[in-house]
């Protein structure tokens, strides 16, 4: 997006909001963190205002934080376990509904990011805000401000639990009805909780506990060796042809 | 007197103009919609999630699966996510590929459109037509990938291979057989440049054929002129994108206001609509097949011109050649690790955006350093427009409603995903 002035955009952010975002460019993309408290204030001056023109809301998604940066099998110290689909723990994929794990702790575990476009300036702007409580997620709804937030914060409520204040119809909108918890935080278990089929002698459809097993092919990794920095570090030494 | 009141609707899942699994509650009043309450969800597959669990390069192939009628543009956006993440970059050939496949599948999906919405308003005929040159471009798909539709052809650091030398061609059978095995591989002579080249000099004659069983047709323009018309504001509040935008008169197109791939060197022009209505959204499809055409022309002939590389050459992220797997150790280890633990991609956010046949289609993607994805969301452009359903139909009559969600371009694999 090499089209974009975004250092002028960066600017601008600092000169209207102040402190009350922290912005930072990486790749040429600008992402903002913002409270849960300004964000409406925040929201509706980067509509409204010349120099943000914001007036297309692209994206609103939860995210869970949990288990960010953690890894299954250690690649740093020579070990005894061999890197395989034998690796055991609790990392996602690898638990049961009834064996998920209970007592998580994780700082600011969730977040909405949100991503908005002006087309009059060709400008995009990513905003980040977290929820302090990670009980109860809540962040304010910006439905009112963008009515195509609606269902992007449907959905946000529906796969993470994230609750939208003041959005005017807040109902699960992906999963079943009648759905129990929350499948895409990252204590949800990846092959789900239920199953259905029709049963022929009660002649309806019924749900029963899933009977599949959890199954991970490739462990999580971590590798610190900095992979492409080696990888650009050979090809300019042409290691190849030496 | 009797009391008069509301009733509820619903429309499909099961219902054949509900373009797969929409499940719409409708409350009417008569035959006027006062509300529409569309149920989706029923195809939700957790792609986001199953991507979380696997490393990347394994869920490419997820991707196809979202928008099942644009294929390629979908695994764009993620390859490009990831392309971005690392900062590599396809060599140039790749970039070139890409861009002629983006553009074969933006007419793959507007001829399923185009078909598709002709069906629900009562026409039968657009549906076989546009099927015959779907045939045409699928078997491109087939030659470049071996799959008709999920392809999985684009990879991270380029694209899986370069393109076939010789086209594929019908064998002798009890089906096709003498003058008509002939007319058939007519163009299949050569390799598949070859035969786009025959295809996209063909091509704007076959438009003119769906244009003059469409564009002058009574009943079609009584069916969509002035039918679910969106105000400019509207679109960008809702979030709307691609040719719901352009047809309501904004030239806002990411190939040419924030290029990627090879749209950059491009020659093509976005057509835009003025009222906004289904039938302009008709006419700027149409135009953009046109215009396809023309980009795959150029494609062709650059792609002709020059040869390279359609792979980086990093094993870090991209595999080694058989043959020099036999040859050489670490080409082997490089192919053993790359298969089996997948390559780690550095800390960090970012958002591709791609101009989707059915608009903007993003790949958000949160990596913590790991060889699988920390967090993966799929902007979908379904998802948006068909959100803003009960804004648009309000005060439609029901047939309105199926026009309505013909013009949105719905596929309930990317709706739902």
């Amino acid at each position: 997006m090499s089209v974009i002035n975004e250092t002028s955009l960066v600017e601008r952010l600092a000169a209207r909001f102040g402190d009350m975002l922290s912005v930072n460019v990486q790749r040429n993309e600008v992402t903002a963190e913002v409270a849960p408290r300004d964000l409406v204030a925040v929201a509706t001056a980067l509509r409204d205002e010349a120099g943000f023109r914001f007036g297309t809301i692209i994206d609103v998604c939860g995210i869970d934080y949990l288990g960010y940066g953690k890894a299954e099998w250690d690649t740093d110290t020579a070990q005894g376990e061999s890197f395989s689909r034998g690796v055991e723990g609790q990392a996602m994929g690898r638990f049961t509904w009834e064996e998920r794990p209970r007592q998580v702790e994780q700082q600011r575990r969730f977040a909405a990011v949100i991503h908005l476009l002006s087309i009059e300036l060709n400008q995009r702007i990513r905003l980040r805000v977290p929820c302090e409580d990670d009980a109860f997620p809540i962040v304010p709804s910006i439905t009112p401000i963008w009515p195509g937030a609606d269902w992007f914060e449907r959905e946000a409520f529906d796969l993470f639990g994230i609750i939208f204040e003041g959005h005017p119809d807040l109902r699960r909108i992906l999963t079943d009805y009648g759905f129990v918890g929350h499948p895409f935080r990252k204590d949800f278990p990846l092959i789900g909780n239920v199953e259905v089929r029709y049963d022929p002698e009660q002649k309806r459809v019924v749900y029963e506990p899933v009977s599949i097993e959890p199954r991970v092919l490739v462990p999580r990794t971590i590798r610190n060796d900095a992979d492409l920095d080696q990888a650009r570090a050979e090809s300019a030494d042409h290691w190849r042809e030496n | 007197m009797e009391e008069i009141r509301n009733y509820t609707m619903n429309f499909g899942p099961q219902h054949p103009a509900a373009h797969g699994v929409l499940r719409l509650v409708l409350e009417m009043d008569g035959e006027t919609i006062v509300r529409a309450d569309p149920h989706v969800g029923l195809l939700h597959r957790g792609t986001e999630k199953l991507a979380e669990s696997k490393p990347f390069n394994q869920s490419i192939g997820y991707m196809d699966r979202l928008d099942y009628v644009s294929m390629m543009c979908n695994e764009h956006a993620y390859v490009r996510a990831i392309e971005n993440l690392m900062g590599i970059e396809a060599p140039i050939r790749a970039q070139y590929i890409r861009t002629m496949f983006d553009e074969i599948t933006r007419i793959l999906n507007h001829l399923m459109w185009i078909g598709s919405n002709a069906l629900d308003l009562g026409a039968m005929a657009v549906f076989l037509y546009a099927f015959r040159e779907r045939e045409e471009l699928m078997d491109v798909y087939e030659a470049v990938s071996g799959a008709r539709m999920h392809a999985t052809y684009y990879r991270p650091g380029g694209v899986y291979r370069d393109l076939p030398e010789q086209m594929s061609k019908y064998r002798e059978s009890p089906w096709h057989k003498g003058g008509d095995l002939k007319r058939l591989n007519a163009w299949r002579e050569g390799s598949m440049l070859d035969y786009l080249t025959e295809f996209t000099n063909d091509f704007p004659a076959r438009v003119d054929e769906y244009e003059a069983l469409l564009t002058n047709n009574r009943i079609w323009k009584q069916r969509t002129v002035g039918i679910g018309i969106v105000s400019p504001e509207q679109a960008q509040a809702w979030g709307m994108t691609g040719a719901m935008l352009r047809g309501s008169g904004i030239a806002w197109d990411l190939r040419k206001k924030q290029p990627y791939a090879a749209y950059a060197d491009m020659d093509f022009d976005i057509p835009v609509g003025v009222n906004g209505d289904c039938y302009d959204r008709y006419l700027v499809r149409v135009e953009e097949m046109r215009q396809s055409n023309r980009i795959i022309q150029q494609c062709v002939a650059w792609l002709k011109a020059n040869p390279g590389p359609v792979m980086l050459r990093n094993y870090k992220v991209a595999p080694p050649s058989r043959e020099e797997m036999k040859n050489d150790m670490e080409a082997l280890i490089h192919h053993f690790k790359l298969f089996t633990e997948g390559y780690g991609v550095p800390a960090g956010e970012t958002y591709a955006a791609v101009e989707a046949p059915k608009g903007e289609f993003g790949c958000y993607l949160v990596s913590d350093g790991a060889n699988k994805p920390f967090r993966v969301h799929l902007r979908a452009p379904g998802f948006a427009h068909l959100s803003s359903i009960d804004a648009i139909v309000k005060g439609h009559m029901l047939a309105d409603v199926v026009a309505m969600i013909g013009t949105y371009d719905l596929v309930f694999g990317e709706v739902d995903r």
